[in-house]
C-alpha cells in the first residue's frame, strides 16, 4: 500500500473526502449566515436549528407522507424559508432599530425553541434517513472507494454556492442586495422596498440552511442536536472569511473543511480546535477576515 | 419678508411647519416653503443650518419628522421613503452615495424606473460620456466629479421630475463645476423641478430662480433671483 508523508494514501484520501463533505455543509451554511448578516446586521443564531429543521422536514415528508428525497430537496428549503420569512416579518423586523444584541438573543431563543420542540416530539436519538436509491453504491477509484452520495453532496453544494454567487453578483436583485447592504436608507430612498428585501434575504439564507439539512440527512442521522455542533464551527468560518463576504464564505467553508480533515490525519488531537486556532490567527492579522473589506 | 411671489396655486412641493429630529436632537423647527413645478429653488444657509436635514426629511429618510410635506397634492408625512420616491422624487445626497460593491453601470441602473419619461441609458451616456468609458469599474473608483455626475445621472433614468440636489459642487474643480452647471441648466430647460442646496453662491445664482434662506432649522427669508437689489443680502446671510 502506498503512503504519503508516512500516512496510508487511502486514509489520507478518505479524510480529504470527509473534509470536503464537511466543507460542503460549512460553505452552504456560512453563505446563508453571511448574506443575512450583511443585509440585516443580525447574527442568526437560529441557523443551526434551521439546518436541523430542514433535515427533519425531509424525514417527516418521507415517513408521514411518503414524499421522497428529491421532492424534499425542493420542499424542505421552501418550508424552512417560509417559516423564516414569517419569523423575520413578525418578530425579527421589529428589532432592527434597537441594539443588535436583542436580535441575537431572539434568534438564539428561536433556536432553543425549535430544538426543544423537535426533541420533545422525536426524542434526542438520531433517526435514520436512507440514501436515495439512485445514489446508493459508489465508485472504486484507484486510491479509494468513493460513495456516490458523498460525491453528489459535494457537487450539489458547489453548484448551489456558485448559483448563489451568480445571483448576488450578476443579477439586478443581487445588485439591490449589495447596495442595501452598504446603504439601506438610500436604496429605500430610490423607491426600493428594503423591508421586503430583508425578508427575502432571511428566507433565502435559512432556506439554504434547510437545503443543507436535507443533503446532510442521509449522511448524519437526523437529530435535534445536529445543527448545534455544526453551527459553532460555521460562525468561526464566517469570521475567518470576513463577515458579509459571499466569496469568502464559500472559499473558507470548503477550505476549512479540508484543513479540518487534514488535521484529523496528521494531528488528530487538534482536529476540533484547528478552525478556532485559525480564527484567532486571522483575527489578529486581518481583523476584517480574509475576504472582508475593512471598514 | 418675502418678495418672491407664490408661484402657482398648486405648488409641486409644499413644505409646511416641518420639524425634524436626529434622535433626541431637534434640528428642524418649522421649515415652510413651496416649490412650483419647473422651478429651481436653492436652499442657502451656513454650515449646520439644516439644509441637508430638510432634504432628508422631504425624501423621508430622516428618523423622525412632523408637520406637512405634500408632493403633487399628496401628503407624504406618514409615508416611508420608498413611497415618496415613487411619487417621482429623486434624491442626490450630499455624500453622493455611490455604492462601492456595484460597478458604475450597476450604480447607474440601480434606482428603479418609477415613472415614464426618464432618460434611457444611451441618452445618459451621451450626457456623461465619462461614465460610459468607466461603466465596468467599481463605482467608488471614479473621481469625485465623476461620482457626482453618476449620482445625478442615476436619478435621470427613473423618470423623477422633482430632484433634490445636495451640494453637487462641493469639493470639485472649477471645470467640473461648470460641467455640472451645464447639466442642471439642461434639466431646468427640460422642465425638471430642482431643489438645490448650495454653499457656492455664484453657482446657485447662475441657476436658481429663487433662494430660500435657512437658519437654525427655519426659513428666514426668500429672495427672487430677479430682485437685484436684495441679492447682496444673501452674502450677509451666508456670512461671506
Ligand atoms: N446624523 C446626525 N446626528 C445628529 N445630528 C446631526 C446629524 N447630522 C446633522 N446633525 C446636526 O443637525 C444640524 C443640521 O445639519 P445639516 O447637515 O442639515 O446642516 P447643513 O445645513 O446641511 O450643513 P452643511 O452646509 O454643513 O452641509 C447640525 O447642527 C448638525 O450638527
Ligand atoms: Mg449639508
Amino acid at each position: 500500500m502506498s503512503t504519503i508523508f508516512g500516512i496510508p494514501s487511502n486514509a489520507l484520501f478518505s479524510q480529504l473526502l470527509v473534509g470536503l463533505i464537511n466543507g460542503s455543509f460549512y460553505a452552504m451554511l456560512s453563505l446563508g449566515l453571511s448574506i443575512i448578516f450583511g443585509l440585516l446586521n443580525v447574527i442568526n443564531f437560529a441557523h443551526g436549528a434551521m439546518y436541523m429543521a430542514g433535515a427533519f422536514v425531509a424525514w417527516i415528508l418521507l415517513n408521514e407522507a411518503g414524499i421522497g428525497y428529491w421532492w424534499s430537496l425542493l420542499l424542505a428549503p421552501l418550508v424552512v424559508g417560509l417559516f423564516g420569512a414569517a419569523f423575520e416579518r413578525l418578530l425579527l423586523a421589529r428589532l432592527y432599530k434597537i441594539d443588535h444584541l436583542y436580535s441575537l438573543l431572539l434568534t438564539f431563543g428561536l433556536a432553543l425553541i425549535i430544538q426543544g420542540s423537535f426533541r420533545q416530539v422525536y426524542g434526542s436519538s438520531g433517526l435514520p434517513y436512507a440514501i436515495p436509491a439512485a445514489l446508493s453504491g459508489g465508485q472504486k477509484l484507484p486510491f479509494m472507494f468513493l460513495p456516490n452520495y458523498r460525491a453528489w453532496v459535494v457537487v450539489a453544494s458547489l453548484s448551489v454556492c456558485v448559483a448563489t454567487w451568480l445571483l448576488i453578483e450578476k443579477t439586478k436583485l443581487g445588485a439591490y442586495l449589495r447596495a442595501a447592504t452598504e446603504n439601506p436608507a438610500l436604496v429605500e430612498a430610490f423607491g426600493v422596498n428594503v423591508s421586503l428585501l430583508r425578508t427575502m434575504t432571511y428566507a433565502f439564507g435559512v432556506g439554504l440552511a434547510g437545503l443543507a439539512g436535507v443533503l446532510a440527512a442521509p449522511i448524519y442521522s437526523v437529530s435535534p442536536s445536529m445543527g448545534a455542533d455544526t453551527v459553532i464551527v460555521v460562525f468561526a468560518i464566517v469570521v475567518i472569511g470576513g463577515m458579509g463576504s459571499i466569496l469568502g464564505s464559500i472559499v473558507t467553508g470548503f477550505g476549512l473543511g479540508l484543513i479540518e480533515g487534514m488535521t484529523k490525519v496528521f494531528y488528530p488531537q487538534a482536529a476540533s480546535t484547528a478552525v478556532f486556532v485559525i480564527m484567532a490567527l486571522v483575527l489578529i492579522m486581518k481583523p476584517a477576515g480574509l475576504f472582508g473589506r475593512a471598514s | 419678508m418675502t418678495d418672491a411671489p407664490a408661484a402657482s396655486p398648486q405648488p409641486l412641493l409644499s413644505v409646511q411647519a416641518l420639524e425634524g429630529w436626529y434622535g433626541e436632537s431637534h434640528v428642524l423647527h418649522g421649515m415652510t416653503f413651496d416649490v412650483a413645478s419647473g422651478e429651481v429653488v436653492s436652499l442657502l444657509g451656513r454650515n449646520g443650518a439644516g439644509k441637508t436635514t430638510t432634504l432628508r426629511a422631504i425624501i423621508g429618510v430622516l428618523g423622525k419628522r412632523r408637520g406637512s410635506v405634500t408632493c403633487a397634492g399628496v401628503e407624504t408625512i406618514g409615508m416611508p421613503a420608498r413611497s415618496i420616491a415613487r411619487l417621482g422624487v429623486g434624491y442626490v445626497p450630499e455624500e453622493r452615495g455611490i455604492f462601492a460593491g456595484l460597478s458604475v453601470q450597476e450604480n447607474l441602473t440601480l434606482p428603479p424606473k418609477l415613472r415614464p419619461g426618464g432618460m434611457d441609458l444611451e441618452q445618459i451616456y451621451r450626457l456623461f460620456p465619462n461614465l460610459k468609458e468607466r461603466a465596468r469599474s467599481p463605482g467608488t473608483k471614479l473621481s469625485g466629479g465623476e461620482q457626482q455626475m453618476l449620482a445625478i445621472a442615476r436619478i435621470l433614468r427613473t423618470g423623477s421630475k422633482l430632484i433634490l440636489l445636495d451640494e453637487p459642487t462641493e469639493g470639485l474643480a472649477p471645470v467640473i463645476v461648470e460641467r455640472i452647471a451645464e447639466v442642471i441648466q439642461r434639466l431646468k430647460a427640460d422642465g425638471y423641478t430642482i431643489i438645490l442646496v448650495e454653499q457656492n453662491l455664484r453657482f446657485a445664482q447662475s441657476i436658481a430662480g429663487r433662494f430660500v434662506v435657512v437658519e437654525q432649522g427655519r426659513v428666514v427669508d426668500a429672495i427672487s433671483n430677479e430682485s437685484g437689489c436684495r441679492l447682496h443680502q444673501l452674502h450677509a446671510y451666508l456670512g461671506v
